[in-house]
């Protein structure tokens, strides 16, 4: 039973990571439809800001990690304003085709600049170790999930209590009708991928502090895992990419732990499938009025 | 455009066949012997291609300056092969037929070596690498026939796991084992079947196998059911990437039972990633170890510092053993002719190097000794020596 609450422990950081990508990949595409594949690599650069503060200007985590989250909005912004804007009335596989391509120019740049050597963080949080029962939980896991939890509060809040949310809502269902009725459908569109890049720049800084290793292609694995999590939990359903990133997380911890190591990602996938053919919208994915 | 197409085509040829001149007439004046360094400057494994230049550059520059093998000066041609094994095949082929060198050295990873060895056997010029440790494929090809022109100076992975087994065995006691293995690499395989066979022919048991991929940065689920377990060891084998997280994560987990691996740990970023704190009780197998009092490793360590200003690593060692072990086989052939190098090169006995004494097998695998290392707070703290059987 101990060894059970630890391994939820294990699962819940690694699915709070998940649930931090996720999101962005489930606003853009309620709100564009489109799968935006170089949303794993803004996570990545994310990581690399957080690491550029911490070892050269030597911030302390808190600003660190407000300094990643505006730095990866701006990407965000600048990402969808040169690549996907012009492209906004083409076909979705021209858009499609183009995110990969942002998403492979940001990794080889990334590696032209620092190299392909792995990176480590300095020692930001301290390494005290709580224990309840048998069951420990360290520093790092608690500010993940804080952080996560706090995150997601706020951008609840932002969709379901403020104007910009209420546009972001009413451009998801509608764009036409959203422009007739005066809604800036480029700025709410702009605003969308800042706060989703914003929350993978968050999940970047995290994992640096966590896992304490950082490289240029780090973002593929998780941006994919992300991606399962969204579509698992409902494609463009808020509270949908919060579940699925946990459930993937646990589910993963659980395989590793308890059933073979040697088959985790495999299991992960199959998981995907099953639940696909048994509900092709996702878990939430019926609630279209949560779509953003 | 054909005109040109034509025109272009003739061009090149008459340049080639200048180019095949301009060979010859250096060889005959025979003041110096061209050596080819095919190695991973760029890429992923550019570190290891690196170091080994380094080395092999020290040990021709104090063989220059001592006068030369038989009075002709050694002049290297240094090539990037950037870490990818097509490219490492053309260089063989541009070194061997259009630089003319006497043999080639390097690359330094098993599967870009491998690339240049048909290329090797095809021109009749030896290919020798000092890192390639790889069981199959090297010097033996699928029928077991020695391919005569290749060599290693090192010892291949199936001897690293043996030792780590036996050094599980009988320096620490061990009756019990956990595998944690890198799936995704050759290396980490030959390593982990090796280490098994012989640490349950001697009466051990494996008490789990547990499995991980290249990049992988959670090992939290693996290791917290690896932490129910009783257990006397944990093997590793893998890369120091993700053997650095998985010690890190290991030790705040409280496993505090001896962590085993092999050369792949063997790099700055192991610290870097686990740690000082972590890295106690924590043993690799190397080629070598700064630690040895041997006066001609602890001299070497000091030239080594004067010229580039750090400590050596076993990449670098390896390098200089190369670097003079090729320009020994030249001076005992007493010729720059290709097939008289390799028959020297093959009946090498009791060469002393910095990584080792060892005589050329008839497989031309080098038959040397096997330093494990120990580490305590992060730095190597012990050495143990272990002969071949």
């Amino acid at each position: 039973m101990d060894q059970f609450l630890q391994q939820m422990v294990n699962g819940i950081s690694l699915g709070s990571i998940y649930a931090l990508i996720a999101l962005g990949y489930t606003m853009v595409y309620g709100i564009i439809k489109l799968i935006n594949f170089a949303h794993g690599d803004v996570y990545m650069i994310g990581a690399y800001v957080g690491f550029a503060a911490t070892t050269y200007a030597q911030l302390g985590f808190f600003a660190a990690m407000v300094i990643s989250m505006v730095s990866c909005a701006l990407l965000g912004i600048i990402i969808e304003r040169i690549a996907y804007k012009p492209l906004r009335t083409s076909t979705r596989i021209a858009v499609l085709i183009t995110a990969i391509g942002v998403s492979l120019l940001l990794e080889y740049v990334m590696m032209f600049f620092v190299g392909a050597e792995v990176k480590s963080y300095p020692q930001l949080l301290s390494q005290k170790v709580f224990n309840f029962g048998a069951v420990q939980i360290n520093m790092q896991q608690i500010y993940i999930i804080a952080t996560a939890v706090a995150l997601m509060v706020l951008l609840q809040y932002i969709v379901h209590r403020t104007k910009t949310g209420k546009a972001m809502r009413a451009v998801s269902i509608d764009p036409d009708a959203a422009q007739l009725m005066g809604i800036k459908v480029d700025r709410t569109i702009s605003i969308t991928f800042a706060i989703g890049s914003a929350f993978a720049g968050a999940a970047g800084v995290l994992v640096g502090i966590y896992y304490n290793s950082i490289n240029p292609l780090m973002g593929i694995m998780p941006g994919l895992k992300a991606f399962v999590a969204a579509v698992f939990g409902g494609i463009g359903s808020i509270p949908g990419a919060m579940i699925g990133g946990l459930s993937i997380g646990v589910l993963e911890t659980l395989v590793s732990g308890y059933g073979n190591s040697m088959y985790r990602d495999a299991a992960v996938f199959a998981f995907l499938i099953i639940i696909l053919i048994l509900k092709p919208t996702g878990l939430l994915g019926k609630n279209t009025r949560e779509k953003v | 455009m054909k005109k040109l197409f034509v025109l272009l085509l003739t061009l090149a040829l008459v340049l080639g066949s200048f180019a095949g001149c301009g060979g010859a007439a250096e060889d005959a004046e025979a003041t110096e012997v061209k050596i080819g360094l095919n190695y991973e400057l760029t890429g992923p494994v550019a570190t290891y291609g690196q170091a080994s230049v380094d080395g092999i550059q020290m040990a021709f520059d104090e063989i220059n300056a001592a006068g030369g093998i038989n009075g002709m000066q050694i002049k290297s041609v240094l090539l990037d092969n950037k870490s990818d094994s097509a490219e490492a095949t053309s260089l063989a082929t541009r070194l061997m037929t259009q630089d003319g060198v006497v043999a080639c050295l390097g690359p330094a990873t098993s599967g870009n070596f491998m690339a240049t060895i048909p290329v090797a056997t095809g021109n009749g010029i030896p290919v020798i690498s000092a890192s390639a440790t790889a069981d199959e494929g090297v010097t033996m090809d699928a029928d077991g026939n020695v391919n005569d022109y290749v060599f290693r100076l090192c010892f291949n992975d199936s001897f690293q796991g043996v030792t780590m087994a036996n050094f599980a065995l009988n320096n620490l006691t061990a009756k019990s084992a956990v595998l944690i293995q890198d799936q995704s690499s050759d290396y980490a395989k030959g390593l982990a079947k090796n280490f098994v066979e012989t640490f349950e022919a001697a009466g051990g048991t494996i008490v789990a196998t547990e499995g991980y991929v290249k990049d992988d940065k959670d090992f939290n689920a693996i290791l917290t059911s690896i932490a129910a377990k009783d257990f006397d060891v944990i093997f590793l084998p893998g890369y120091y990437q993700e053997a650095g997280l998985i010690i890190k994560q290991a030790r705040e987990l409280g496993i505090t039972a001896p962590i085993l691996g092999a050369d792949g740990f063997d790099s700055e970023v192991l610290l870097q990633l686990a740690g000082a704190d972590a890295l106690n009780n924590v043993y690799f197998s190397n080629h070598y170890s700064n630690l040895d009092e041997d006066p001609m490793v602890q001299d070497f360590i000091t030239k080594f510092k004067e010229k580039y200003g750090a400590d050596p690593n076993a990449f670098h060692a390896l390098g200089y053993d190369l670097g003079m072990y090729i320009a020994d086989a030249i001076e005992r052939a007493g010729s720059t002719d290709s097939d008289a190098i390799k028959d020297a090169l093959a009946s090498t006995e009791n060469f002393v190097g910095v990584t080792g004494t060892f005589s050329m097998g008839a497989d031309h695998n080098p038959i040397k000794s096997i330093v494990v290392i120990g580490l305590e707070n992060g730095v190597q703290a012990t050495s143990v020596k272990v002969d071949p059987k």
